[in-house]
């Protein structure tokens, strides 16, 4: 059972901030580090594997410093995301050779067992080069059990893999962390990480944003302000009726662009318009109740709606909102 | 020294077609004195000229940055250099079986072909063909390791090691003689010229650096690239392509 501590660490890389004051402690079981991309997801992912010293703050394992100590490796196997490997060599010499470099009692009994877990002993005799995207995950995978190390950090495992290719590694995942083992993953998609980390680390612009189960995180995703945008044949009336009920906390008038209120007036009905081409930017209190309401509120005033969609859907807001709190 | 890290480099710096570059290289040098053999007999002034002024001059220094920077400088490169750096060895060790690597890749495709060259050209007359062969061996280890540490130390290491080889002791040290003392090419010839016995200087087999003066710095140039390759290894970073 091991623990990865990161204690106030920060890292810049001249003006830039890449990751900024962040504590966390990763425990046994599966952890997902969840964020868009160019959050400091790698960054942080590179200073707990020992790549990278922190500009400040302290990252260690067990209480052992990681930087600069060749030993932590005995404890620690790492699945990086650059996919270039010995490729001359075909998988079953590469994961041999990882196991002879870790000076292990029996490396060839080790990188068995390695290929066996990750299934990829009927293509171990053919060079790397010659091995799909989703081969090649799974020797580097290889490569990282071989020494059966109580942690295990992955950076970006899952890309570009397709779900058929997905899902085995997940599995494995799964049971490295049922297993005791303190299993840390990198990914910018929500499914992902909640399908398999119990817990999951959320950064955003290389600050901890949140922390939780997944079920946590989801709520803390619904239970947020949702923001919509709506256009209607009488923007002004509906935005007086919507500011009226309790269900939203802002609304907001914008003007149109010239082009939009072109396109809209000509393609929009013939009748009834009376401020053709303005939207409403509507910040919902309680999504559940907005979307019953609306409706009601529209039909009551006779107001025609053309258009609702949700403004905020995006992965990035749903972080930025979470960072804002 | 560690024997996988041997291997591995071993099947990297010769598998990606770069063997038959050294080969080439080799092979240029030994046709060219069979040539020259052919048509102008045996003649110790050319053997000093093809030896000194190009075999040790161009073709080992050539040699020493394709050997010494390929032995690490792609996988610093692509970032497989992971796999090495992700396992409790000591950096001075990866550095090491490197260098030993780099070091035998020279030896193979330069000493030895410039003593076979050496004994094409003149046979094993005034002990030219050994002497120029240990030179080229001496030269080729320090070229090797200065080369390898410029791979660790920065990404434009075959331009920065171009840029010593033929800028530096070839060019400049042609024309300001004080650039000769700083100059691995010279430091060889000392050796050379010693191997070559009393009648070198007779022969051309000059340096330009004293003996005296040239070992410490060889030695120096090569522990130290080799301490301050390991050290540097010890904190490379990585960071992604993001």
């Amino acid at each position: 059972m091991s623990t990865l501590l990161l204690d106030n660490v920060s890292r810049w890389f001249g003006n830039v901030v890449a990751v900024n004051d962040v504590s966390m402690a990763i425990g046994p079981g599966v952890t997902g580090l969840l964020g868009p991309n160019g959050a400091g997801k790698s960054t942080l992912i590179n200073m707990l594997g020992g790549f990278l010293p922190p500009s400040s703050g302290s990252v260690t394992l067990d209480g052992e410093i990681v930087w600069r100590n060749e030993g932590i490796y005995r404890r620690i196997g790492l699945v990086p995301e650059r996919e270039a490997m010995y490729d001359v060599v075909s998988g079953w010499e590469f994961v041999l050779a990882n196991a002879k470099l870790h000076r292990l009692n029996d490396p060839h009994a080790a990188a068995r067992r390695a290929i066996e877990t990750v299934h990829m002993t009927e293509a171990q005799d053919r060079d790397i080069s010659t091995y799909s995207k989703g081969m090649k995950q799974r020797i580097k995978m290889a490569t990282a059990l071989v020494h059966d190390p109580p942690v295990l950090l992955l950076d970006e495992p899952f890309n570009g893999m397709d779900p058929r290719q997905r899902l085995p590694l997940m599995a494995l995942l799964q049971a490295m962390g049922d297993a005791g083992r303190t299993v840390l993953f990198s990914s910018h998609i929500l499914e992902e990480v909640e399908r398999i980390a119990g817990n999951i680390q959320v950064m955003v612009a290389g600050r901890h944003a949140a922390s939780g189960g997944f079920r946590e995180i989801r709520q803390l995703m619904i239970e947020r302000p949702h923001q919509y945008t709506i256009r209607s044949d009488d923007d002004r009336a509906l935005a007086a009726a919507i500011i009226a009920d309790a269900s939203a906390s802002s609304v907001e008038l914008v003007a149109p662009t010239t082009t939009g209120g072109r396109q809209l007036a000509r393609g929009g009905p013939t009748t009834g318009i009376r401020e053709a081409a303005s939207s409403l930017h509507v910040q919902a209190t309680d999504f559940a109740s907005f979307v019953r309401v609306l409706p009601q509120l529209a039909s009551r005033a006779n107001i025609r709606l053309y258009e609702v969609s949700p403004a905020d859907e995006s992965l990035e807001s749903v972080f930025s909102y979470l960072v804002a709190r | 020294m560690n024997a996988t890290v041997v291997q591995l480099t071993a099947r990297g710096l010769l598998g990606r077609r770069r063997a038959y570059l050294l080969l080439a290289l080799s092979l240029i040098l030994l046709l060219l004195c069979a040539l020259v053999r052919g048509l102008a007999g045996q003649d110790t002034d050319i053997t000093v000229g093809i030896l000194g002024g190009f075999a040790i001059a161009t073709i080992v220094p050539l040699l020493g940055l394709i050997a010494g920077t390929g032995a690490i400088g792609p996988e610093i490169d692509d970032g497989s250099i992971v796999y090495l750096l992700s396992k409790p060895l000591s950096r001075f060790s990866i550095v090491l079986s490197k260098v030993a690597v780099a070091v035998a890749v020279i030896t193979v495709f330069g000493s030895v072909t410039v003593l076979l060259a050496g004994l094409v050209l003149s046979g094993t007359s005034d002990n030219l063909a050994v002497g120029y062969a240990v030179g080229a061996l001496v030269a080729g280890i320090g070229y090797g390791t200065l080369f390898l540490l410029l791979a660790v130390v920065t990404r434009h290491a075959v331009v920065v090691g171009l840029l010593y080889a033929l800028i530096w002791e070839t060019l400049v040290g042609s024309y300001v003689p004080g650039a000769q003392t700083l100059s691995i090419q010279q430091w060889s010839l000392a050796i050379t010229e010693r191997l070559v016995g009393s009648d070198a200087e007779q022969l051309g087999v000059t340096s330009a650096v004293s003996l005296g003066a040239a070992v410490p710095m060889l030695f120096f140039v090569i522990v130290g690239s080799v301490w301050y390759a390991g050290w540097r290894l010890r904190s490379l970073r990585l960071t992604s392509d993001e």
